[in-house]
């Protein structure tokens, strides 16, 4: 293994070890965070694919966040409440299964992402920046003044759903339930990046005449990578809809856009455990300063700042050095 | 609808176009001359909005309150670009949208630290204050219309300034090509802080004034930034020509938008289902329009370079 390789792995043994405390010292709470931490790591993941593999900063990924959590909660909510979801052309009813609102989640988020990254990829840098997030806020006013599922109060649904064989209600099992969808996506994504579709997409980030000159269009290696991230990034928001019970606009919101970006960015663009490494270093400022200090954000604002101008690689550029395979 | 209503939309809708063209122009300056993209300017509109209602409530003065906004916006954009802005001129865009959104949570969360999370309010000034009767039988409140006024007035002196004067000659030399003017002999670094600090000044004063209408408040300038790269993005960034016509194209179809719809829906639908529909698209028109722009001219109604 390389240098880059021992601390990636050592920071999934830290999450690990946090889910392993709560378990010991019997912390339902430590694992909620923990928990919290993997499924930010996974949307961070899922953006990661975009932004720093593909340089393409997209300022629209709450959309598929959100709409990963609405898949889940509105499947649940009529589950729970025995509606059917339609009753046209035949009765489709919800579901409280995890495995289906995940692939409804996915699916979702494709379907969306297609028409969104095609549109948006036709422009290109702070335009590109400024039509996802154009994206974005239809989506959150959409979900906002659509009474239909809750609007502005959002949805709860009381239970989390079910995983065949699996109690889902117990914060240990959903926690790990979670690092092994984290360890999946970052085998994804790992293979992604090492197959001929992650050379095409470093390419088209670093010379995108080149890889045209070369047979391949640019714009369909940005698009599959665009959608594959989306789809990823619903995926920890389904699972952050099971994790709180609840969905609201607020999963859709800008800010949460940015947030997700912070993940990438703290832990480092275009590492495969830059967004865990970000994510629980976010998680771990929110807990510990917030905990000091009700302001703790202007703090988080400091460490920002002072990342972007002095530690450009992000934690994994401080820990790991200057990157080595893929400049 | 009745024309009377119709008018006092328009007129709704005009008065929300040059709120927004106030925030646009600084923003679309900032990123004209200096190609950067400063997420953290609805913070300065909001700290305009502060500074007006903490001095206009000690002194009993709108008006001490309105210079106080423009001096404090200026301050804190003039001493935010020496510290932090000048450093991300020459980085990336993902960058400068980190650096920026840092700057939001500083601003945000210092300033529920120095004011509280509750609003503070503002009240419209005894000078401006009650409604005029216009032509047409329209009675319209007058601070509303001193709003509209005061857009055009600046509008029309930032078209002097950037196009008649010294400074402006600068400015546009700078945005065309800053190795050159600084090998002429102008201070560069100056030049950027003075365009920082005039952004933001112009970003108060929108503060400021909108102080009155809404309630000043932490979070009043996320919404508001937002419509305002609406605003630039359609215009072609730049171009402040252009953000004067997508602020106002933005400000008519938000607000005309909101009243229309629900009642074209309800041509069709059932009233309760109309008024659903309708608002929540109302609600993303303003987008739905940016898309479409967009996806017609890639880089906005005025935009030249990519």
């Amino acid at each position: 293994m390389n240098r880059e390789q021992t601390i990636s792995a050592a920071i999934i043994g830290l999450l690990f070890g946090a889910g392993i405390a709560g378990l010991v010292l019997d912390q339902p709470f430590i694992l909620t965070l923990a928990a919290k931490a993997a499924i930010f790591a996974i949307a961070g993941v899922g953006l990661n694919l975009a932004l720093g593999y593909g340089g393409l900063v997209s300022f629209g990924h709450a959309a598929f966040f959100g709409i990963g959590g609405y898949a889940a909660g509105i499947l649940a909510w009529h589950a729970r409440n025995f509606e059917p979801l339609a009753t046209w052309p035949f009765d489709i009813a919800g579901t409280t299964s995890m495995p289906v609102t995940w692939l409804v989640a996915v699916v979702a988020a494709m379907l969306v992402a297609l028409p969104m990254g095609a549109l948006s990829l036709r422009t290109g840098g702070v335009y590109f920046i400024m039509i996802t997030l154009a994206f974005a806020q239809m989506l959150y006013y959409f979900a906002l003044t659509w009474p239909a599922y809750g609007g502005e109060d959002g949805l709860s649904f009381y239970l989390r759903n079910d995983f065949p064989g699996i109690a889902t209600s117990d914060p240990w099992t959903f926690f790990m339930v979670c690092l092994a969808v984290l360890l999946a996506v970052m085998a994804l994504s790992a293979l992604l990046i090492r197959s001929r579709f992650g050379l095409a997409l470093e390419m088209s980030r670093q010379n995108p005449q080149r890889l045209a000159s070369s047979g391949i269009r640019p714009f369909t290696v940005r698009l599959s990578a665009f959608v594959v991230s989306a789809m990823i990034t619903a995926l920890a928001g389904a699972l952050y809809a099971d994790l709180n019970r609840f969905v609201s606009p607020a999963m859709l919101a800008w800010s949460m856009s940015g947030e997700i970006m912070v993940f990438v960015i703290l832990g480092g663009t275009a590492r495969l455990a830059g967004p865990v490494a970000g994510a629980c270093l976010f998680i771990l400022l929110e807990q510990v300063l917030g905990g000091l200090f009700e302001f703790w954000q202007v703090f988080l604002g400091v460490v920002l700042i002072l990342v972007v101008l002095f530690a450009r690689g992000g934690l994994m550029g401080l820990a790991a050095g200057r990157r080595s395979a893929h400049g | 609808m009745s024309a009377t209503l119709f008018l006092e939309q328009v007129l709704n809708g005009l008065q929300f176009g040059m709120t927004l063209f106030l925030i646009s122009a600084g923003l679309t300056l900032i990123f004209g001359v200096m190609g950067l993209i400063n997420l953290a300017h609805g913070s300065l509109f909001m700290a305009g909005a502060f500074a007006c209602a903490a001095v206009a409530n000690a002194t009993g003065s709108f008006f001490a309150g309105l210079a106080a906004s423009i001096a404090a916006a200026a301050i804190a954009g003039a001493l935010v670009e020496r510290l932090v802005i000048r450093r991300l001129y020459d980085r990336d865009h993902l960058d400068q949208v980190i650096a920026t959104f840092a700057l939001i949570l500083i601003f945000s969360e210092g300033t529920r630290w120095l004011f509280g999370s509750f609003p503070l309010y503002l009240d419209v000034p005894p000078a401006l204050s009650g409604s005029v009767a216009l032509p047409g039988g329209i009675t319209y409140p007058l601070y509303r219309l001193a709003i509209i006024a005061a857009g055009l007035a600046v509008a029309a002196g930032l078209f002097f300034l950037v196009n008649r004067t010294r400074l402006g000659m600068r400015i546009r030399a700078g945005e065309t090509d800053r190795e050159m003017i600084a090998a002429l002999g102008v201070d560069i670094g100056r030049l950027y802080t003075v365009v920082f600090a005039l952004g933001a000044a112009l970003a108060g004063l929108a503060g400021a004034m909108i102080g009155p209408i809404q309630s000043v408040q932490v979070g009043m300038g996320e919404p508001v930034l937002i419509l305002a790269f609406v605003v630039i993005v359609i215009g072609g960034i730049g171009s402040i020509g252009g953000a004067l016509v997508a602020a106002l194209l933005v400000g008519l179809t938000d607000t005309l938008g909101r009243v229309m719809l629900p009642q074209a829906f309800a041509a069709f639908m059932e009233p309760s289902a109309a008024n659903a529909v309708g608002s929540s698209i109302a609600s993303m028109l303003i987008y739905i329009v940016m898309a479409l722009i967009l996806v017609v001219k890639p880089t906005g109604l005025f935009g030249a370079k990519a």
